[in-house]
């Protein structure tokens, strides 16, 4: 494996982090709300995508739009049911709440879907290497990169350029001052949520391959999910998709040349990172 | 005469925006000083820079000419600064017994005291029991301070910063907020303080700062526009200048 | 008697919440009690005795200074391996002992950590404390040597306590010795919490802010109660060590953390016995649980804490406590008469 793998390999692991972490960036970085449920959402979609293609015999690319729409329906009806309630309420309720969704989805994926990993049969332009320059490139990962590359590409011109984008971003900034300025503000939280939720489905399912599939998917990334956003800091989504690709480029270069330290190099960094600028690297300094 | 607290160019910057220029304020000890000017004139912020909540972007504070500018909050209190809050910033699930029992305990040197039960010691007793007759409290003492009338509260918010036996005591707004019927209370207390204390007193309500202070400063857009007896400052025309515009009581 | 001057009313008032209640009494011997009648259920009313210890450990942190952890594992876990290691090495081998060994050993890394956790707001504070715990979760993996790794630390051998009593396979001793440390390191947290000290820290959980314009240092304080709690916490740890002699990795799991949290939860914040509540509490639902669904019981763990977060604590507790709250309002309005103040 040379160096150039590497990096590559980092890249597409760093961008699948960011596709599923981004809604998390909107829910935790902008609007405030510790949901240690999102990697739920994730493996929702993961678990839909491979029933499609597993049992019913979708095609794997068929099935991708599927994941991203059952997890964004999901998370649209738990955000009116039961999110949409505990906005406002203290950091620990919201952590034990979510807390309590993680445990049910485990236990409840485990018992309809067993707890092994799950395999997806992908199809067969998609698997094995080409040859780049002398670089071998896996071509699941190339695919990716270039999905995930076009999703945050859009994501940046939707936030920015579209009537919604400056919706959100008033309705975040102050929602109290966007109300009173016309915007239905719990319908754009509802409507972000949902979306964020849906993305996370999307990186789930494509992930199932790379990250593992299994009933504690949203446990073993928890931590993944919270470094992305914190680290990133939440002023845009720049900062996010930096921190995903240092967080991805950083484990699979740790994890090849100092296998024997595992994880401890990441979550060591993130601890040094939140002392030194606790609103992220790439965060807002302290505004006060 | 000596100088209880002072501060020497104080610069605050949010942002692009000066919140304080080049501010120097002399507070004589012994004083009933107040510091007016129209909203948004910096005056939070000023007293949040006296007592260390913010830091100053330049300039020094000086509490009876120690530098203590860059001394951290508690310490000041210690010193003998101490100040009161505009809103109520109590403990609401404290009692006023509690709450003045702190306040004591910290200044006493007895507060980091982790084996000794509250209540034990008979001279911490008596200076608790003194500022609750002081304040008028000693009736509400056991009531847990979220559930008391507005007008006991401010007084705790009061009697609390007495407690800690300031030297130079910052009033912010203590009267802010008070229906008609309690006011007098608070008035008396604020009226009732030492003399031995110097008071920086902060205020909107302009009966209360002349009938109290026995000097003005006047702040406007973060400087000092000007300063004097109140005599002074209510004849200034620049000072009617900028309360017509924005208040007709004056 | 008659109290007639304003300071001995003051002190009255103030002694009070710390006096001993009626209910406190019933309450410790109703475990003793328990300890007595069901002899065969020494086992898993040890757990449930070293839980609340852990839960009570928790409440310092979390109900008396505010400070949200998602890392408290952290702490048992180095005292469950301290205590696992001082015994398997032969370093301390009196059992209680190598418990304030293991103790310390985790107090040392409260102090240490607790610089990085004062610092922040509540989500960097959730953030480093999980970070610290999945940290040494992953070093006891990395030095497998030490720890045994994935194994765990195999060949435990209790010595006998004080030199007298041998651990036997019933819990016998275990229990006993279990309540003995519970019950004095719960003297010294009401000792702690009834002190000017603890009052301090129900001031900074309030407001911060406002804690230091009174003169309060704040970051001495939360960094004192912070290792004091880490203490506790290891010394859970250390009693799981001896009592099962054995500790493997998932001592520092988040699965710990949480479920920790939702014990204290369950049992309500801030007066010391939620934690000894809520560990009995939660033992009862995973046993009620584990008949229904073995496997998944996971799943009606997560419920509980949804159903409550739902529902709202402060609610919730209303109800719970109705009938005692009523009760002790009862008794203390007698109380109050009786003292003649006022």
């Amino acid at each position: 494996m040379t160096l150039l793998t590497i990096l590559f390999d980092g890249v597409a692991y760093g961008m699948l982090l960011f596709v599923l972490a981004c809604g998390l960036a909107v829910t935790l970085g902008l609007m405030n709300f510790v949901n240690l449920a999102h990697g739920a959402f994730a493996m929702a979609g993961g678990y839909v995508c491979a029933v499609l293609v597993n049992q019913a015999g979708w095609p794997f690319l068929a099935a991708l739009p599927l994941a991203f729409l059952a997890s964004a329906v999901i998370g649209a009806v738990l955000e009116r049911l039961l999110y949409r309630h505990l906005y406002a309420r203290s950091h620990l309720d919201q952590v034990l709440f979510s807390v309590g969704l993680v445990f049910m989805s485990v236990a409840a994926v485990d018992y309809i879907m067993g707890s092994s990993r799950v395999f997806m049969q992908l199809p067969e332009a998609l698997q094995g290497q080409i040859d780049l320059f002398g670089v071998g490139i896996g071509r699941y990962r190339l695919m990716i990169i270039v999905i995930c590359g076009l999703l945050t590409v859009g994501l940046q011109l939707t936030l920015a350029k579209t009537r919604f984008g400056s919706r959100l971003r008033a309705a975040v900034d102050d929602p109290r001052v966007a109300s009173g300025l016309g915007i239905n503000v719990p319908q754009v939280f509802a409507l972000t949520f949902a979306f964020g939720c849906g993305l996370a489905g999307f990186g789930g399912a494509l992930s199932a391959e790379i990250l593992g599939l299994d009933p504690y998917f949203p446990l073993k990334f928890m931590i993944y999910f919270l470094i992305v956003v914190t680290v990133g800091g939440s002023s845009s989504i720049t900062g996010p998709f930096l921190a995903s690709l240092l967080l991805g480029i950083g484990d699979v270069a740790g994890k090849y040349y100092l296998p024997k330290l595992g994880p401890f190099v990441i979550y060591t960094i993130m601890i040094v990172i939140l002392i030194w600028r606790p609103n992220g690297l790439f965060g807002r300094t302290a505004a006060r | 005469m000596t100088l209880a607290l002072q501060t020497i160019g104080l610069e605050k910057q949010f942002g692009g925006l000066a919140v304080t220029r080049d501010l120097s304020l002399n507070v004589e000890a012994g004083a009933r000083h107040a510091l007016i000017g129209p909203n948004g004139a910096g005056k939070t912020t000023v007293i949040n820079q006296l007592t260390g909540v913010l830091k100053p972007n330049g300039g020094r504070i000086l509490l009876e000419g120690h530098d203590i500018t860059h001394m951290p909050v508690h310490k000041r209190v210690l010193r003998g600064l101490s100040r009161t809050f505009q809103i109520n910033q109590l403990y609401a699930d404290l009692t006023p017994l509690e709450t003045i029992g702190l306040a004591v305990s910290e200044r006493s040197g007895h507060g980091s005291d982790w084996w000794r039960r509250m209540g034990t010691r008979a001279d911490i007793n008596g200076e608790i029991a003194e500022n609750l007759e002081r304040f008028k409290l000693l009736d509400v003492m056991n009531e847990p301070t979220g559930t008391l009338p507005y007008g006991k509260q401010r007084l705790l918010e009061i009697a609390v910063a007495i407690a800690t036996k300031p030297r130079v005591l910052l009033l912010d707004e203590p009267a802010a907020g008070v229906p008609e019927s309690e006011r007098h209370d608070i008035l008396a207390a604020v009226a009732g303080l030492p003399r031995e204390v110097t008071v920086l007193l902060i205020e909107h309500d302009m009966d209360l700062v002349f009938s109290f202070a026995d000097r003005i400063s006047v702040l406007v857009s973060g400087a000092l526009l000007t300063e004097g007896t109140p005599e002074e400052v209510a004849r200034d025309p620049q000072v009617k200048a900028v309360y017509l515009g924005e208040d007709a009581d004056v | 008697m008659t109290m007639s001057t304003p300071p001995e009313i003051v002190g009255f008032h103030a002694r009070r919440t710390a006096r001993w209640h009626w209910a406190e009494f019933a309450f410790w011997t109703v475990l003793i009690g328990c300890g007595l009648l069901f002899p065969s259920r020494y086992l898993i009313m040890t757990e449930i005795v070293r839980l609340g210890l852990f839960a009570l450990s928790l409440d310092l942190i979390l109900g008396y200074a505010g400070i949200v952890s998602l890392g408290h594992a952290a702490f048992f876990g180095v005292g469950a391996y301290s205590a696992g290691l001082l015994a398997l090495h032969g370093i301390v081998g009196e059992p209680v002992l190598a418990l304030l060994v293991a103790g310390l050993a985790a107090a040392v890394l409260g102090f240490a950590t607790s610089f990085l956790v004062i610092r922040g707001v509540d989500l960097t504070r959730l953030m480093v404390t999980l970070g610290i715990a999945l940290l040494l979760e992953a070093l006891a993996e990395r030095f497998s040597d030490i720890t045994g790794g994935t194994d765990g630390l195999q060949g435990i051998v209790m010595q006998p306590l004080l030199g007298l009593f041998e651990f036997d396979i019933f819990g016998k001793v275990g229990f006993w010795y279990t309540v003995a440390v519970l019950f004095v390191l719960f003297l010294l947290a009401r000792r702690v919490v009834h002190s000017p000290f603890g009052l301090s820290l129900r001031a900074i959980r309030n407001n911060p802010l406002r804690a230091s314009a009174v003169g309060i240092p704040v970051n001495a304080r939360l960094v004192a109660i912070y290792t004091f709690a880490a203490f506790y916490a290891g010394i859970a740890g250390a009693l799981f060590t001896q009592t099962t002699q054995l500790a493997s990795l998932d001592v520092f799991s988040f699965e710990r953390s949480a479920d920790l949290i939702l014990v204290l939860v369950l049992g309500g914040t801030g007066y010391l016995y939620g934690g000894l509540i809520g560990a009995l509490v939660f033992k009862l639902l995973q046993e009620t649980f584990s008949i229904l669904t073995p496997q998944y019981w996971l799943f009606w763990i997560g419920l509980v804490l949804v159903v409550i977060v739902m529902i709202g604590r402060e609610r919730l507790h209303r109800w719970v406590l109705f009938l005692p709250r009523s009760i002790a309002r009862a008794v203390r309005s007698g109380k109050t008469a009786a003292g003649g103040a006022e």
